[in-house]
């Protein structure tokens, strides 16, 4: 038997500007992109908040609509993450097994440490004791013997509590919940899993298996696995992380990118993010993917393949390429995005090009490789291409700090 | 209110660091007499979290919060 515990903060970046605000403490709160921005957005409430039935990612006049007293404050994202690293500080207490999901989830094997569910249930009660004690946030933990039943059971009784579910009660906790419920079930998922007559996670654990395979093929195993208890898959070792699918970023601009030059200006700022962001990871992408959005709010993506690289200027160039073959400003644009997929790790060989003048690559590479360490030390603005000082409202912004925190995929 | 203070710490052999006299940004200084507990805690008066050395300043018991590298006071209780 495994012991498996899935812990989770409760309201996490609402909690942590609660705690550093005690005169707000008792009200209703919401952690808000910039207010005075039009793209400000609820990215997390506290308790009370929630009474109001404010919703994470609606728009915060939406919300201040529900809730006239609501008070909104600006994300502190070093402090979620210093957070985040005193609750792992916490769980490596108990065990070198934790394998963090998103910034404020992780999973903790205790397998090897306890030896039965009552052990794990007191180390559970243990960690949301001391995260209370020593963090001022609350975690609800979920005990179980895989990690989606951990995962539902951190979810089932919040905030600050335990639930445990056993190869015994499974069937009285689980099998109850809606099947969207289940990690990966997305609205899709649930929709076809609804017109088959599947609500809950136990009518999908019961559901005839064959048919499940004609309905949805490969997926089938996995959604069968995951009701009845019977995903295998290991919490990862502390440190091990799984290359990203994928590394993106959008931005709304202050006023809407009217023509080409303009958006060339903010998609030298996002493409130089991403670029950074995922040379810290050692990694080389060989597909650019852009977004646009007009200001009727139609978006289109385009995508092209490009030669594995990690090199800003040639990201940008195929990233620039995309949005001149593909819009014609007709409208302005409102948001522009870029993200990078299919990589590489930077140390695999690499096949050196026929077509490319690698020699010119190699310094190309260095020079991004200094500007990043610059950077590091002085802050995004401080070196910075001449076309950026063209027009400030469209590039004073610096998404690598400020980006937000995505979850990450089960599977990824 | 939470005020970041100055504080006079010492680092042993070991790497252990241990504040001996705190420095009110009004100009007074006091000697830590003692230091009676040293734990991780949250300071919900003031708002933080952090290393925690609970110390007896002029008679009274203090709590001195080193949050990342920065200290502050937090009355007791
Ligand atoms: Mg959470």
């Amino acid at each position: 038997m495994r012991y498996i515990l899935h812990s989770d903060c409760n309201g996490f970046f609402a909690s942590v500007e609660c705690l550093h605000n005690p005169e707000i403490r008792n009200k209703p709160v919401a952690v808000c992109g910039d207010t005075d921005m039009r793209h400000g957005i609820i990215l997390a409430k506290n308790e009370i908040a929630k009474q109001y039935n404010i919703k994470t990612g609606e728009a915060i006049w939406q919300a201040v609509e529900k809730c006239p007293e609501l008070v909104t404050v600006k994300p502190h994202f070093d402090r979620y993450i210093r957070f985040s690293k005193e609750t792992t500080r916490i769980y490596s207490d108990y065990s070198d097994r934790i394998e963090p999901f998103g910034i404020d989830e992780s999973w903790i094997d205790l397998t090897g440490c306890v030896n039965s569910f009552e052990e794990a249930q007191a180390v559970a009660e243990q960690i949301r004791k001391r995260v209370k004690y020593e963090l001022g946030i609350t975690v609800s933990i979920g005990v179980s013997f895989n990690k989606i039943f951990a995962k539902l059971g951190s979810d089932y009784k919040k905030p600050d509590a335990v639930t445990l579910i056993t190869d015994k009660n499974y069937k009285d906790i689980v099998w109850k919940l809606p099947v969207e419920d289940l990690l990966n079930v997305g609205r899709s998922t649930k929709t076809k899993l609804n017109s088959i007559g599947v609500f809950t996670i136990g009518q999908l654990a019961n559901f005839p298996y064959p048919i499940l395979k004609s309905n949805f093929g490969k997926w089938a195993d996995i959604l069968h696995m995951f009701s009845n208890g019977l995903d295998m898959s290991p919490v990862k070792a502390l440190g091990f992380v799984n290359l990203p699918k994928s590394i993106g970023n959008s931005t709304t601009t202050c006023r809407d990118m009217k023509n080409y030059e303009d958006a060339k200006i903010v998609m030298n700022v996002l493409a130089d993010s991403v670029c950074r962001r995922m040379r810290e990871q050692g990694l080389s992408a060989t597909t650019v993917t852009v977004s646009l959005r007009d200001t009727t709010l139609m978006t289109i993506t385009r995508q092209c393949k490009i030669e594995t690289t990690d090199i800003s200027c040639e990201v940008l160039s195929a990233a620039l390429k995309l949005i001149k073959e593909n819009y014609r400003f007709d409208k302005p644009l409102r948001s522009i995005g870029i993200s990078l997929s299919d990589f590489k790790p930077k140390l695999e060989p690499q096949q050196l090009s026929l077509l490319r003048d690698e020699k010119k690559r190699t310094r190309q590479s260095a020079l991004d490789s200094s500007i990043d360490i610059l950077k590091k030390r002085f802050g995004s603005y401080c070196v910075r291409p001449a076309v950026l000082l063209a027009d400030r409202s469209l590039s004073g912004f610096s998404p690598k700090e400020e980006h937000t925190v995505h979850p990450v995929g089960y599977f990824s | 209110m939470k005020q970041y203070i100055s504080v006079t710490a010492r680092f042993d052999e070991d790497g252990n660091l241990l504040p001996l006299k705190i420095h009110w940004n009004d100009g007074r200084s006091f000697e830590i007499d003692k230091v009676t507990d040293i734990r991780y805690a949250a300071s919900l008066k003031a708002g933080g979290a952090g290393l925690r050395y609970t110390c007896r300043i002029a008679g009274a018991e203090k709590y001195l919060f080193l949050e990342e590298n920065r200290w502050f006071v937090d009355a007791r209780g």
